[in-house]
């Protein structure tokens, strides 16, 4: 055998891979066998089983676990001589690697690989909708684009990729040489790709991929073809990933934080993924358990949701939306620390009322475990509880309320840079002030009532999760871009993006409100005449919305493959990240830095974050009014 | 400091002159469809409060967001400046705290009243009718309850309901979910297997209205179209005890 099959890596991924199934085939032929099936080879049955095998050995084969194996086993263990660590050349991106920048890097990566899939998708399925009646795809095939885009984009791209984002900085900005259980994080980023292939793959599977919405609800999903296990199992695979990577964050920021970062002195951003990780460890659970029920009610013939034998199939319902209202939250609170950080790097100003921003977040995440049944005021459920969960979703435009204000008076008097990271920051505080009104808006259940499961909704979700997660992501690319590449990006391109993404985004979405209200429901490859103009209007606009993400692809590639050299502290930014090299070096600080200040000191002369104990003097000094600092831009 | 009031000043004339453009821009569009029900009026009124509420929420934070950028932005030798230490202020924090939390609190309590409002049965037991909807993948059809023929209610594959009078959905599925919607009447709720939801709506204008299901149901939802027919009284009258006729006839034949 050679080397390369032989050593962990792809290679013997890929090997493992089929060894799995091979596995699958036999335990599936012994079982049947045992109990007389009369057909002992089942194609269904097979494929269930690798499914959830295949990807457990994929990760063996890899190496994810080999730390373990030998430990386990008594062995000697490898000795961590981080040979492991940064990366030499593009392949180190495609193997096993313990160090919290490169793993930042491969999920940034592999999350943006999924965002223009499911994109193509969206692109598909406005296509299908530009005229009403048949134009490219079927029903069947409908149903399937846009249960796979929402997938994908929720479990693959926007909670992922916040996921990265902080992997890469989180260490860097607390003080950290890396985050506190690298092998659980390598692990956890290498599970990803096992659900994104399955999540694919189902488009091949005999009656095609899931249908039933990225909701799954029961009894459509347990009623459905083989392709639904592939997001019943998928699912397992990213809400694993999720759940590791939440326990390391809050590990690593409970307990490896520089001296003298205490609670109160940590950047928004670290407490917006600490909160953030709260709300994993305790929803993410849920949502595995919905999938294991129905998982459970397809393979092995259980009674969860069938009615007829005694199930409730309301109780789906329940079980998913107490993780999938938080995972609202999940998918916004790191965006909220993204735009915390942009705003007072670009706007010169420390955040106004630091401390509520917190606090704000906290109670978002208490108060996000107690309106779930919202999306359930049609759903036939007990009619009483409709009321006390208005009020509480309705509760929570208040923490939001105070995060935007502030925001927005952190502006204030600032000192403004217009570049690309500010205008998408700027543009998220106008967007998610849309999102969140038509929020509130839904919240109200007479409203409710006639506007959910419309087109109304379609709106509202892509307002919260394009116009805010989405924004702030681009924010946050564009903001971290020097530091995790040493490049700097192209302003141009960048500025060109925001433009296209802002005008293209309002026109594909704003005019879905006003469809929704007037009765064209959601999910449908079919839609009444008096719908086309608006919907025309809309698929142009979603192709441009696409086009303008050709910009944003091409400025990265181009600015980390040739673009100018990028300083150390690009921004003038305060929080430690920026004060050490572009790209940092392998194990972060050379000297651990000390902290001795609030994150955002903007304009409080001589103010500093942290000092390392070796310089003489901090990387920059931050000055009031109208001194010029004293360097350290670029 | 003079300079900053009178700009905080034109900020406040330009809110409110967007405000009341966007708030009457906002009340023109023609959002609904048709109202045909005693329920839509109260729903559509309560969208037209939340649309003169919103308008200025929206408004206030896209007036400050580019006032900001306009008064601020960064002018040629500003590059290397930062702007005052500001770290907050507590009246300001506790007024943009009691101010949402006092809309939020009024806006709540209305939308109960309209629940309150659409959901009551009408006075006399007897004066509401009863009609059983079925779903299944990928129709629908229609009971009446009342008005049973050798023991069995009435069936119809298009709905017949009379104007003027209260109607009590009783909604199942026989397969998996679906949602009972007629957009004109505004009211839906999901047909559920294994346990029985209900609405009531007032139609209270003649015509026909599409009955859409809102739920995803498989390969056929998007066409899982009906209609809901709504006739003078008489007019129900007559069709009723046609299909009773028939039904009779059925049944001893």
């Amino acid at each position: 055998m050679p080397q390369v099959l032989r050593s962990p890596g792809l290679g013997r991924g890929g090997v493992y891979t089929l060894l799995g199934i091979a596995f699958s085939f036999g335990l599936s032929v012994l079982t049947r066998w045992l109990y007389h099936y009369d057909d002992v080879i089942d194609g269904d049955s097979v494929t269930r089983i690798a499914m959830l095998a295949a990807p457990l050995f994929f990760l063996v084969g890899l190496g994810a676990f080999s730390y373990w194996f030998y430990w386990a086993s008594g062995k000697p263990t490898l000795p961590e001589d981080h040979s492991a660590h940064g990366a030499k050349s593009w392949k180190d991106y495609f193997r096993i690697n313990t160090d919290h920048k490169v793993i930042g890097i491969q999920y940034t990566v592999h999350s943006f690989v999924f965002l223009f899939i499911g994109g193509l998708m969206a692109m598909l399925m406005r296509a299908e909708l530009a005229a009403p009646g048949r134009q490219f795809v079927d029903a069947n095939t409908f149903n399937g684009l846009f249960s796979v885009h929402a997938s994908l984009l929720i479990f693959l791209f926007i909670i992922p990729v916040f996921a990265g984002l902080a992997n890469f900085v989180i260490p860097l900005m607390i003080g950290a040489p890396d985050m506190a259980f690298p092998r659980l994080n390598a692990l956890s980023f290498w599970m990803l790709p096992c659900a994104g292939v399955l999540m694919l793959a189902s488009f091949f599977a005999p009656g095609g991929s899931f249908a039933s919405g990225w909701t799954a609800y029961a009894p459509l999903s347990t009623s459905a073809p083989l392709g639904q296990d592939m997001f019943t199992i998928g699912v397992q695979f990213a809400g694993a990933s999720s759940i590791a990577t939440a326990l390391n964050f809050l590990v690593t920021i409970i307990t490896m934080r520089a001296p003298g970062m205490s609670f109160f002195r940590m950047p928004l951003l670290v407490w917006a993924n600490f909160s953030t990780s709260l709300l994993v460890v305790i929803a993410t659970p849920f949502i595995a358990a919905s999938q294991f029920f129905v998982l459970l009610d397809r393979a092995l013939h259980f009674r969860f949701f069938d009615a007829s034998l005694g199930g409730d199939v309301l109780m789906y319902q329940h079980v998913f939306w107490f993780y999938s209202h938080p995972a609202v939250y999940i998918m916004m609170l790191p965006g909220f620390g993204i735009v915390s950080e942009v705003l007072a790097a670009r706007a010169r100003k420390p955040i106004f009322g630091y401390r509520m921003m917190a606090f704000s977040l906290l109670a978002i995440v208490a108060l996000g475990f107690t309106v779930w049944a919202h999306h359930m005021f049609v759903s036939g459920m007990q009619t009483w509880i409709r009321v006390p969960m208005m009020v509480t979703t309705a509760i929570i435009a208040v923490p939001t309320g105070i995060k935007i204000f502030s925001w927005l008076a952190t502006l204030w008097r600032g000192v403004i840079h217009l570049d690309t990271p500010m205008l998408f920051a700027l543009g998220f505080l106008t967007m998610f002030t849309l999102g969140g009104i038509s929020g509130v808006i839904l919240a109200m259940i007479p409203i409710d009532i006639h506007v959910s499961d419309t087109y109304f909704i379609v709106a509202h979700i892509h307002y919260v999760l394009f116009g805010g997660s989405l924004f702030t992501i681009f924010a946050g690319v564009y903001y971290w871009f020097p530091k995790m590449t040493g490049r700097m990006y192209d302003e141009k391109l960048g500025r060109a993006h925001f433009w296209m993404t802002f005008i293209f985004f309002n026109l594909t979405f704003a005019p879905m409100h006003l469809i929704g209200v007037q009765g064209m429901p959601r999910r449908v490859a079919d839609y009444s005449e008096q719908f086309a103009g608006w919907n025309l209007m809309i698929s142009i606009s979603s192709w441009v919305l696409g086009l303008a993400t050709l910009i944003f692809l091409y400025n990265m590639v181009a600015s980390w493959r040739g673009g100018p050299r990028a300083s150390s502290n690009p921004w003038r930014s305060l929080t430690i990240e920026w004060q050490v090299s572009s790209p940092p070096p392998v194990f972060n600080f050379d000297s651990l830095p000390t902290v001795v200040g609030g994150p955002y000191e903007y304009g409080v002369p001589g103010a500093v974050h942290a000092v390392f104990k070796d310089s003489e003097t901090p990387a920059v000094v931050a000055t009031a009014g109208a001194t010029p600092a004293g360097g350290g831009d670029h | 400091m003079e300079r900053g009031k009178r700009t905080v000043t034109e900020m406040a004339v330009v809110g409110v002159i967007a405000s009341a453009i966007g708030i009457a821009a906002a009340l023109l569009i023609n959002w609904f469809p048709a109202s045909a029900s005693k329920q839509a009026g109260p729903i559509d009124q309560l969208w037209d409060v939340l649309l003169i509420v919103s308008v200025p929420v929206f408004v206030l934070v896209t007036v400050i967001v580019l006032y900001s950028v306009k008064l601020f932005r960064v002018r040629p030798g500003q590059e290397l400046m930062d702007g005052p230490p500001v770290h907050g202020n507590t009246r300001l924090e506790v007024i943009w705290t009691t101010i949402p939390a006092l809309i939020i609190a009024s806006l709540v309590v209305y939308a109960y009243l309209v629940l309150h409002d659409i959901e009551k049965a009408p006075a006399a037991a007897n004066a509401e009718m009863h009609v059983k909807v079925t779903g299944r993948q990928f129709t629908w059809y229609f009971e009446y309850e009342d008005t049973k023929v050798a023991g069995k209610p009435i069936r119809s594959a298009q709905l017949y309901v009379p104007e003027g009078k209260s109607v009590k959905f009783d909604v199942v599925s026989e397969d998996v979910l679906h949602d009972f919607w007629v957009p004109n009447w505004r009211m839906k709720i999901d047909a559920v297997p294994g346990i029985t939801t209900h609405y009531r709506v007032t139609p209270d204008k003649v015509g026909s209205y599409p009955v859409v299901c809102a739920e995803l149901c498989g390969l056929g939802h998007a066409f899982m179209r009906q209609t809901a027919n709504v006739l003078p009284q008489a007019e129900f009258d007559a069709w009723l005890t046609k299909q009773q006729q028939a039904a009779q006839k059925a049944a001893t034949s």
